[in-house]
Formats: structure tokens, sequence, C-alpha cells
């Protein structure tokens, strides 16, 4: 299957692999802070409208309309401040780590360009503490950024003052989550707040905050560079532009892909990633991240597009796809989602605390041959005090939304093989039952 | 072991970068961390003075993080991932592999991480927070013994790149 690719905010990290990270490189061939100049000449508010226009939703996960946050913000209340989310742990999400890495100045120029928006004379850039290489390359080019002029006072001689911080995480997945983030840069720990008050209205020391995804910004850049307009002619319905898809798991060649929307899973699964590895059946695919209820090959020629995944009963995500093939074991892969979910539930939420130790420990026995003929009933039953309606997207039982999440690998495995496991556990126990026990 | 003198200035550094000096708690705990190989008490309390909070506010921030030590663990921490395209590539395998043949080694922590974000490279691990992927068990060892012999160069136990002229982590 011959399927391309649209190299929007990737172009120049694929073209020039030697060196695309550094300064003169990116200046040189890649016209980096380009866009800036362009930016700084327009009134913030155009730069506001232009981003509504080109259709540009979050690429995090949550796919909110950017420009549209933005306009959230309580007029003339300042400070304001700008959190860029470059905190990447939704398990299989890979593209920011990429991003940070080989093209960081497009991450800073995107900042720099949102937060004249927003009017912000402070930027954060909270990055994941596990990227060491990325922060040695990401706080260089910050330094590059100030000792030419696109940072600290006065830029290019717009009046424009920014202080942009590279600041490390430590480990730890909730701090992905934007109000997380927020505590966790406060120098708390990373709890996420209920909502509202929104961010943009209460956000980082209480004052209206914005907090984007680093490929959101990268995004940005190419939309100022180019326009509104131009970005908005790709894609399909309200999932436009350019998206990038990090597919992992069972698959002939595992990496990122940058597509237009509306490319179907398939073209991205069989005709990009090389389709499932050594000639295998594909059994299952995960299509935004462990928080996202599963899909099947029957859904194989649905497009990416947000709003059809919601149809689905699923979501696009952080762009994360996971393939296994018919060799894997779904209540196995339910058990590893929900072992990460009670490993990074922060504790705050009492549902999530203790039922995503309890969901674990049940997905275990069953996953090791040690389950009840009940263990699925029992976790559904459980489960719709979690995450009520046991639907997606789920009812919240919690201030985020990883308690709700944790339910949906145990939702998916009982609407694709409800009957099969059920008889399955069935069998467990019955062989269990004639066991000899010998005393030592 | 305090902050010297010119820790201090740079841990002041750090503090007036933030309109809020608490925002400086986790770069100083990186910072304390890379000196003493984990987070010592001693260090908690320094910081703890230096950005006006109490010690218990320290240690309940610096306790919620994984990359956060509180006793020591060695030079090097291997990081092996076993989320589920891991899991799928032989992530479970390698941390098995590589907890047995390091157990009795005090230099050597492994640990089984969460998703590193790293998934183009399953089963993949990190030495301190340097990818390396895909390993083998065998291609394991061997890039963990060229960091114990000094043929590659670690990063320190937290990450950071070693400058020029310090101590070695």
């Amino acid at each position: 299957m011959a399927v391309k690719e649209t190299l929007v905010i990737t172009k120049f990290l694929r073209e020039r692999t030697e060196d695309s990270w550094e300064y003169a490189a990116a200046r040189e061939h890649n016209n980096a802070y380009g866009a800036l100049e362009k930016a700084l000449k327009m009134e913030p508010a155009a730069l506001v409208e232009e981003v509504q226009k080109s259709g540009l939703r979050g690429r995090g996960g949550a796919g909110f309309g950017t420009g549209q946050k933005w306009s959230f913000l309580p007029p003339d209340i300042f400070p304001r401040y700008l959190a860029v989310n470059a905190d990447e742990g939704e398990p299989a999400t890979f593209k920011d780590h990429m991003l940070i890495e080989r093209d960081p100045h497009q991450i800073v120029e995107g900042s720099i360009i949102t937060a004249y928006a927003i009017q912000a004379h402070h930027a954060f850039i909270y990055l994941r503490g596990e990227f060491a290489l990325g922060a040695e390359r990401l706080q260089a080019a910050v330094e590059d950024a100030y000792a030419n002029g696109f940072l600290g006072k006065n830029i290019l001689g717009s009046g424009f003052d920014l202080e942009l911080i590279v600041h490390r995480g430590a480990g730890c997945y909730i701090a992905g989550d934007e109000t997380g983030l927020l505590s966790s840069l406060e120098g708390e720990r990373a709890m996420p707040r209920i909502k509202p008050p929104f961010p943009a209205v209460q956000g980082l020391y209480a004052a209206p905050t914005i907090v984007n995804n680093v490929e959101t910004m990268s995004a940005v850049t190419q939309i100022v560079n180019n326009s509104g307009e131009w970005y908005a002619g790709m894609g399909v319905g309200k999932s436009l532009g350019t998206r990038i898809f990090s597919v992992s798991g069972n698959v002939e060649r595992p990496g990122n892909y940058e597509v237009e929307l509306g490319t179907t899973f398939r073209e991205l699964i069989e005709g990009l990633a090389g389709g499932v590895k050594g000639g295998k059946q594909l059994k299952f695919f995960i299509p935004g991240g462990a928080s996202s209820p599963w899909l099947l090959p029957e859904h194989l020629d649905e497009p990416l597009d947000m709003d059809r995944a919601t149809e689905l009963g699923t979501m696009l995500g952080s762009g994360a796809i996971m393939v296994f093939d018919e060799t894997v074991d779904p209540v196995l892969i339910a058990w590893r989602i929900a072992k990460f979910f009670a490993h990074e539930s922060c504790g705050k939420c009492t549902p999530c605390r203790e039922g995503s130790g309890w969901l674990e420990k049940v997905l275990y026995r069953m996953a090791n041959g040690l389950g009840r003929a009940e263990d699925l009933d029992l976790l559904l039953g459980f489960g719709n005090n979690l995450a009520p309606g046991l639907s997606w997207p789920p009812g919240q039982t919690t201030i985020c939304q990883l308690g709700p999440s944790t339910m949906s690998p145990t939702v998916s495995l009982n609407k694709y093989w409800g009957d099969e496991i059920r008889a399955r556990l069935t069998a467990d126990e019955a062989r269990r039952k004639t066991l000899q026990v010998t005393p030592a | 072991m305090s902050f010297s003198d010119t820790e201090r200035r740079r841990a002041e550094e750090i503090v007036a970068r933030y309109p809020h000096s608490k925002s400086a708690l986790l770069p100083l705990l990186h910072m304390a961390q890379d000196r003493d190989g984990y987070v010592t008490g001693e260090a908690m309390k320094d910081i703890a003075e230096l950005l006006g909070l109490t010690p218990a506010l320290v240690l309940g921030t610096c306790s919620f993080y994984t990359m956060f030590k509180r006793a020591p663990i060695g030079n090097l921490v291997v990081s092996v991932c076993t989320n589920v395209s891991c899991l799928v590539n032989g992530g479970p395998a390698l941390v098995d592999s590589l907890r047995a043949r390091y157990a009795d080694d005090e230099d050597v922590h492994v640990e089984e991480v969460e998703c590193v974000a790293a998934c183009d490279l399953a089963p993949v691990m990190q030495v301190n927070y340097e990818f390396h992927g895909p390993v083998t068990s065998e291609a394991a060892v061997d890039v963990i013994e060229q960091y114990k012999s000094g043929a590659l160069v670690a990063r320190t136990i937290s990450g950071s790149p070693v400058i020029a002229g310090s101590k070695a982590p």
C-alpha cells in the first residue's frame, strides 16, 4: 500500500538528521524564528484569530481548540503565564520526545509566539525528567534564542519581554495533566486540581495560565509561517491539519508518522508502519494511548478523525497507536495498563487511589490462570462506580481523567471477548478445584 | 553535606529565575541528587531553609517523584520499560535477566519503569537516562559494562550531563 506522509512539523528534522537541533542549522536551513519575526509585527489579537482560523486542536490528548483556549483568558488580568507541556507520559506516545530532541527551536519559537499572542511575560516548558538529552538540547535552544535576541527584554525591538524557563520534572505521569503540571511547577506533588476554575482563569500561582502541548507549539510556528487558512486546508471535518502518530507494538516499522488527519488507521498501520510483524494477523489495536478504549481489525478503515473516534466510543488522545497480533492475550495487556494506572494514581481521589490497585490485582489473577468465574462481572460492577456508564467519555468521579480511564481496558475486554473470557475464567476456577495440595 | 558557598550561589541563581521561589524545589532536588548520588536528609533540610519551607514539605514533594532516590543506589540507574509496547517485545524478560545479573553489584541499580516514550526502540532501557534500544539481554549487559569501565561516559544519577572537571557519577 503506497501511503504518503504529509510533513509539516517534522519536515526539517527528517531532512536534516545530523544537526537539526542546532541553532545555526535551524536558522539557516529552516528559517527558524522567521515566524516569530512575522508574528511580532501582528497584533496579539490577530494572532489568536489566525490560530482559531487554522482549526488547530490541542495535540496533548484532550483535543480542545487551541485558539479557543487562548480566547478564554479573562481580559485585563495580569500577569499571565504560558506553561508548555513537554511531560510526555501517556504509554506508547513518543512524538514529543522526537520533537524535543530533534527540533527544539520550532518548539521554542512556537512558545514565544504563543506567549506574545496571550501577552504572557513568563513561560515555562515543563519537560519530562527522564528526557536527559532532550533537556540538554532544549536548554541549549533556549540559550541560543536569548543570545540572538529572540528572548529576554524588548524582543527584536518589539517592546515585548519574555523569560522562558526549561523546568525538568522528576518522574511522574500525572504531571502531564494540565493542572497536575501546574501543581508540580509550583514545587508541590503533581496532584491535579478541580476544575473550574480552569487554568485560563486561575492557573499557575492562581494567575491566568495557558497550558499547551509541545506538538501544538510546533504547529503554531508552522501556522504563522504559512497561514491559518493553509493549515485548515488539510484534514477532515473538525480535525484539521496534520498530526504525528506514534505507532508501536507488534508492527514491522514502529515509529512516528506525520499524516494529514482523515488518513485511515489501515493506511497508517499497514501502509506506513509496515503492518503486523512477521506476517501475523492483527488482533486489536489501541488508538489513542493507554487511556483510550480499544478497536478491532474491522475498524481499520475508519479515519483518523477526533470526532469520528468519539462516535466509535474511543479517542485519538495523544496519537499513540499500539498494535497487537493474534498471539497476544488481551487480558494480559489490560492487566499491564491497569498496573500502570495503579502506579501513577496520585492518591488524591479515593475512587482512583483505592480502585486502580484493586483493579490491577483482579486483572492479574485473571491473566495468570487464577481468575474466578465471576471476575469480569465483578470488575464491571465495581468499575461503574469509578467510570459511571462504562462508556467513553466516561462519567467523572475523580478530579482528573486518570481514574475513569483505568476502566477502558476492562470495558474493551467485555465488549469484544466477554463470553470467551467468562468461559476461560470458569474453566480456570474448575481446574483449580481439582488441584491437590500436598502437605510439606 | 551542607551546601558549599558555590552551591548556595548556584541554588540562589536557580531560585531567582522563578516568580515564586517554591517552584525551584524540583531543580534544587535534582542538583542535590547530582552532588550526592541521592537526595540526603541534610540536603532536604538545606533546601527547605533556602526556600523558607518546612523539611516535611520538601520530603513530601521529593518522595512523590520516582527519579528522586532517598537512599544510596550506586552510580548507575538502569531503567527498563515493561509497559505494553515493551511487554510484547521482551521487556519483562530483559528486566528479569538484568536484575539477576546485577543482584550483587552495588554500583548498578536495575529498576522496572513505566513507559519512557521511546516505544520505537522497544524493548528499551535507559542508563542514567540515556536511551538504549532495542536491546537484547546480552547487548544491555554490554552497554552497562561499557559505562562501568568508562568506555561510555554516564550522565549523573539525575540525568544531567557530566561537566568536564567535575566529579564523575
